[in-house]
């Protein structure tokens, strides 16, 4: 069998750290072959080198048969290696065409021919089955067909070897099934991919061949015929995975977070959350799950208090909290993890001890008419660090920036758990953690529901909805289109109802104008 | 009575828009790249001073003096801007902080210069600037004719080519695309195989270029020779079009005729009764006014190049 | 290389370099660079190292108040700085404080003790105020703060001369009549001190300006507040911290340092108000002071202190030959140089690294 891709030997290292300690693999044409693995695996080092922006140490890399040296991308976009990245690089106010032909121009004298470029993304478009509008201006596309357009740049380009960086993280499941579609189809007109990911499903579904990396080094290749999710997961973390966060039965008691008939604005000036009304009880995990980008941010800004409503009303236990600031809803109880950790959950530049009382530092005893008391700040970060087993070099003193991932995440689930809220609000709380994180992260939220909290969790990724919550709302348009047990869904029922093409149980609108009219459109 | 008035104010109108004009459209170039140039005031004096000095020491030989001194104008203005392309784009320098090093460097280079070279506080100063032309034909135009082709600056004419030229490079060639998509998104550029430096280098340089030209033509029509006031705030007034013309050659050319005829209005204001009281620093005061109140109601709509003033890394990806 | 030295060895660099280039320009155009730092160290210490060592405090008073303006200009910078503001408006929030300064001082009648403080409050006020528009522009409608201060700066000075010459009615187009002495902050006994220097009491609210700097944005919790705003709005925000009050009020105390530097002019170095041709640029300097200072009051005050040396050594530049302007162009390089510091960082580390690297292989 022809290998198209082989990477031999190859070893990388960084200052402290063998990202790739001699790695093998090889990618035969026409194939989907999958490379799989935790973050920090090497698996992007790897990619990197294969697509030039790193040199190997030792080792090399031969494309159909032929030595080659890799210097820069743009020898990668020659042998005919294409990337399209986890992060894709769109010209936001650039046409669709306008961001395929950048760089690879087709000119009628010193101008751009505009009108070739487009029939020819338009001809590339059909053959692949991308259906992509030449003309259309990225900012007003979905995430989806951005990522289309990131493929037809390198089809314009007659990249052979197509390298996926895990693609799906930002698609929603029926994007991801189109997705899985396209990559098939790309192979049988005769394209070869690897695809990054640490998601096994995807790998079982569309893969031909599995690579798997631990720390640095390939723990073994297998057929993906041939082996199970739970063997390529087992290679990959390198011991049993439970795939099944460990919980009792809930036992909702009143209910403490309660709203009503709500009507957000999204930053677009239209209606993001749509008349909404739902209930999260002491004692449960309700998870809200939906395609990006259907009202959840907003909502959560909402209830946050980080953006003005149009309408309806928020309670927290029995207080009214739609007129109150941001501050004081934290201070009644409202807890949030955000979203985006690095961006609103921290101050990077702040120390580890700094951050810790964000929310408090103007309080006893943490500060004193109006002045700081540093050795109580410090003793605090010293007792969360210890609580939450947080992993920081020089304790309290560490900035935030110099952490990973999971140890910042669970700087703010200490910090947001240790103030006690009635209600806790977490958005995508594992996006982009390792499985010992994700776990450790889903244990605490199971214990703060068991402690009697409220907990409202947002997350994209329907394993973690499945796995942690105890009831399911689903958001669709802005408005829940249903709401389930998670004992009694799955992913087949959930999916249809984040399309919008089935509605379940959906809670009656209370006494309103606006809640009348949509009551009269679902009947 | 008041018609002609405000023919009259044209000549001058378009003498003092021109260089705002080009000196606006040096300030698009570098932020399309997406490098933050407020040092225009400051390549404006050197380009300005530059000019003043080699007309003055031409002057005895040739005619063309003062148009040689506009080519060395543009040159001092590349020299001074390669700075801020090195500081900003090499040195990852703070591209509002390198600026603010250059303008406060210009006052203190011309005029060392000019201590060295004549021996006192400015240039001498020289005996024909440029000079003022009528266009044959188009003159006879009506009214058209009376406001822009009679015994007015030719430099007004090299800014509206410019004007032109730029919105050409920026909007119909390869070139203006790859510049374009480096101010908004250099990842994306650079993972195109745009040489991301490279093409804000460019853009600086003819920052600088442009500012050069901007600082002569206001030196060489506006002025008897250089002086440290000669060009009084007129490169952040060209900052300002720029805002004010929301980052187009055409609206910079709007703004650029804008601020020209606020300015000549308060040469005009003691001719016109309901003006003639209002002091006339009012009408300094008044681009100003405008530039915030522009930015005021432009509020909430990005406008500028996204990427502008970010210092970029490959690094990072 | 620690954060902490790193924070003090980069600026000193810059200075080093800066002299360094300054040195050149001047040898290169047939100068020489002794007088040029002769001339600096005389501007300092009074003492005259190239005729005869004579010693002249009057020129140590000079210095002095060269600093003190420019000290307070670098805090006005620094402090909107440290909310995460680019503030270029010290200049025109300085302009408005001497205006307030003369108007106070003309104006009103009152006994020193009164009348100086008044003074002082008014100025100071009057930054805020000027400050507190940029601020508000960028809490209300997020406009860019760049652009606003350097509207602001061109308004302001043509605001100061149009109130200069049409309304407190200057004898000859250039100032305003002598202010009353009890507006003054100059005082006989330090002018004799310092060999009849325009020494005066602007060293105290100077003095004061940098502790309450100081204290305010490491010691309290709005400091603290300010900080977080200042590294991560979106952050502070999602805290429930009141993120445009915040940019406000940091905009309104950055003012009101520039303010205060306008009546330390006026009322220190002058004594009457002044119609300008052109702005003198402490503004700018200030821009210098406070980057060279790395935004704290320490490093504030020993970076105004090099640049008020740099200027008062200026008339001394001149008599020896060397055009004035050199300590611009020796001020600009060094802005340019603490500027470039993120790249000098990294040729430095990559030389470190490789030393390393070769160091290794030797063990190997």
């Amino acid at each position: 069998m022809a290998y198209i891709i082989e990477m031999l030997n190859i070893t990388k290292d960084f200052p402290g750290i063998r990202a790739n300690d001699n790695i093998t693999l090889q990618v035969e044409e026409h194939s989907i072959h999958a490379l799989l693995g935790e973050n920090g695996a090497g698996k992007s080092t790897l990619m990197s080198i294969l697509f030039g922006l790193y040199q190997p140490d030792a080792g090399k890399i031969r494309i159909k048969g032929k030595d080659v040296r890799v210097t820069d991308p743009n020898v990668a976009t020659r042998l005919g290696i294409g990337m399209v990245h986890q992060h894709f690089k769109l010209v936001h106010n650039f046409t669709v065409t306008e961001n395929i032909i950048l760089g690879m121009e087709p000119r009628k004298g010193p101008i751009i021919d505009i009108r070739a470029a487009e029939q020819k993304v338009e001809a590339i478009s059909k053959l692949y089955g991308l259906a992509v509008d030449p003309r259309a201006k990225i900012e007003d596309i979905s995430v989806g067909m951005q990522q289309r357009v990131e493929i037809l740049k390198m089809l314009y380009r007659d990249a052979e070897m197509l390298i996926f960086d895990e693609p799906t993280a930002v698609l929603t499941p029926q994007e991801i099934h189109e997705l899985m579609h396209i990559m098939r189809r790309l192979v049988e007109e005769g394209k070869t991919i690897l695809l990054i990911t640490h998601k096994l499903k995807e790998i079982k579904e569309v893969a031909d061949i599995c690579t798997v990396l631990r720390r640095g080094k390939v723990v073994g290749t297998v057929k993906v015929a041939d082996a199970s999710e739970e063997q390529m997961a087992e290679m990959m973390v390198g011991r049993e995975v439970s795939f099944h966060v460990a919980k009792g039965p809930a036992q909702p008691k009143e209910v403490m977070l309660r709203i009503e008939n709500l009507n957000v604005k999204n930053n677009k000036g239209v209606l993001g959350v749509k008349n909404l009304s739902l209930e999260v009880r002491k004692g449960e995990v309700l998870g809200l799950c939906g395609i990006d980008g259907n009202g959840q941010t907003e909502l959560v800004q909402a209830l946050t208090g980080l953006t003005r409503i149009e309408s309806g009303k928020i309670f927290v236990g029995d207080t009214d909290i739609t007129p109150l600031s941001i501050k004081a809803r934290t201070d009644l109880g409202l807890g949030h993890i955000p979203e985006d950790r690095q961006k609103h959950g921290l101050v990077l530049d702040f120390t580890l001890s700094e951050n810790f009382v964000i929310h408090n530092y103007y309080e006893k005893p943490y500060a004193h008419w109006g002045i700081l008391n540093p050795k109580a700040i410090r003793e605090n970060a010293d007792r969360l660090i210890r609580e939450f087993d947080v992993r920081s070099g020089q304790g309290g003193d560490t900035p935030a920036r110099s952490m990973s991932g999971g140890n910042q995440q669970k700087a703010i689930v200490a910090r947001e758990i240790d103030r006690s809220p009635k209600v806790l609000v977490v958005a995508q709380p594992t996006r982009g953690l390792d499985v010992g994180a994700i776990e450790y992260i889903h244990k605490r939220i199971i214990a703060e529901r068991d402690n009697d909290k409220a907990i409202l969790l947002v997350s994209l990724e329907l394993d973690e909805i499945l796995d942690v919550s105890d009831r399911i709302a689903v958001i669709f348009n802005g408005e829940i289109v249903g709401i389930v047990n998670a004992k009694e869904t799955d992913e087949n029922e959930l999916g249809l109802m984040m399309a919008g093409s089935l509605r379940k149980n959906v809670p009656p609108a209370r006494q309103s104008e606006t809640s009348a009219s949509v009551q009269g459109r679902n009947a | 009575m008041k018609a002609t008035l405000i023919l009259e104010m044209f000549p001058i109108a378009l003498m003092f828009a021109s260089p705002i004009i080009i000196a606006a459209l040096g300030g698009l170039f570098s932020e399309r790249s997406g490098i933050v140039n407020i040092a225009l005031e400051g390549i404006m004096m050197v380009g300005g001073f530059a000019a003043a000095s080699v007309t003055v020491l031409l002057e005895p030989s040739t005619p063309l003096a003062p148009w040689i001194g506009l080519l060395v104008g543009i040159a001092a203005g590349i020299a001074m801007s390669l700075l801020h392309a090195f500081a900003s784009i090499n040195l990852k320098a703070n591209q509002v902080i390198s600026g603010t090093a250059l303008n406060i460097l210009a006052g203190g280079v011309t005029i060392y210069l000019s201590q060295i070279i004549f021996h006192q506080q400015r240039t001498r100063s020289f005996s024909n600037g440029i000079q003022k032309m009528t266009v044959p034909g188009l003159s006879k135009i009506p009214l058209l004719g009376k406001m822009f082709f009679i015994e007015n600056y030719p430099t007004f004419y090299i800014a509206v080519a410019l004007v032109l030229i730029t919105w050409f490079l920026v909007y119909k060639t390869p070139f203006g695309l790859r510049m374009r998509s480096c101010g908004e998104h250099p990842q994306a550029a650079a993972s195109m195989g745009i040489n991301v430096a490279g093409m804000r280098y460019i853009g600086v340089l003819a920052s600088g270029a442009l500012a050069g030209l901007a600082g002569g033509v206001m030196v060489l029509t506006a002025d008897i020779q250089y002086t440290i006031m000669s060009i009084h705030g007129t490169g952040f007034i060209a900052l300002a079009s720029l805002v004010f013309g929301r980052w187009n050659p055409f609206g910079v050319l709007a703004a650029g005729l804008f601020f020209g005829f606020s300015t000549a209005l308060s040469f005009y204001a003691k001719d016109i009764t309901f003006l003639a009281k209002l002091p006339s620093e009012f009408f300094y005061m008044l681009p100003y006014i405008f530039t915030i109140v522009a930015l005021i109601f432009f509020a909430g709509k990005s406008v500028g190049p996204k990427a502008a003033g970010e210092i970029y890394d490959s690094g990072k990806r | 290389m620690t954060k902490r030295t790193e924070k003090v060895l980069m600026p000193l660099i810059a200075v080093f370099l800066g002299f360094l280039l300054g040195s050149i320009i001047v040898i290169s155009t047939g100068r020489s660079p002794v007088s040029m730092f002769s001339a600096m160290i005389r501007a300092v210490t009074g003492i005259d190292l190239v005729n005869g060592m004579s010693f002249n405090p009057r020129y140590i008073g000079e210095f002095i108040i060269q600093s003190m303006p420019i000290i307070l200009t670098g805090l006005a910078f620094a402090f909107a700085s440290r909310t995460g503001l680019f503030s270029i408006g010290a200049e025109g929030q300085l302009m408005v404080g001497s205006l307030a300064a003369t108007a106070v001082s003309l104006l009103v009648v009152a006994p020193a003790a009164v009348h100086v403080p008044l003074v002082l409050l008014a100025a100071l006020l009057a930054g805020a105020l000027w400050g507190g528009i940029p601020g508000l522009l960028k809490a209300r409608f997020n406009v860019h703060e760049v652009v606003v201060t350097i509207m602001m700066n061109y308004i302001a000075f043509h605001l100061n001369n149009f109130t200069i010459l049409n309304v407190f009615g200057s004898v000859d187009r250039v100032k305003t009549a002598f202010f009353p002495q009890s507006a003054l902050l100059k005082d006989p006994m330090l002018e004799s001190l310092t060999n009849g220097s325009r020494l005066n009491w602007g060293f105290v609210p100077v003095i004061l300006a940098l502790l309450a700097f100081s204290f305010i944005i490491n010691k309290t919790t709005f400091g603290y507040s300010l900080r977080a705003v200042g590294y991560n709005k979106e952050a502070a925000r999602y805290a429930g911290m009141k993120v445009n009050r915040n940019i406000i009020l940091s905009m309104m105390i950055a003012g009101a340092f520039a303010g205060l530097a306008g009546a330390v002019i006026t009322n220190g170095t002058f004594n009457f108000g002044r119609a300008l041709p052109a702005s003198e640029g402490y503004g700018f300097d200030g821009i210098a002071v406070a980057l060279v200072g790395a935004n704290e009051a320490s490093g504030i005050l020993f970076a105004g202190l090099l640049f008020g040396m740099l200027k008062a050594a200026q008339p001394l530049m001149q008599s020896q030959g060397i055009p004035k302007e050199i300590v611009g162009i020796i001020q600009a390089s060094i802005v340019l140089f603490v500027a470039m510091q993120y790249g000098i960082k990294m040729i430095l580390d990559k030389l470190a690294s490789k030393k390393n690297a070769s160091a290794e292989g030797g063990q190997e």
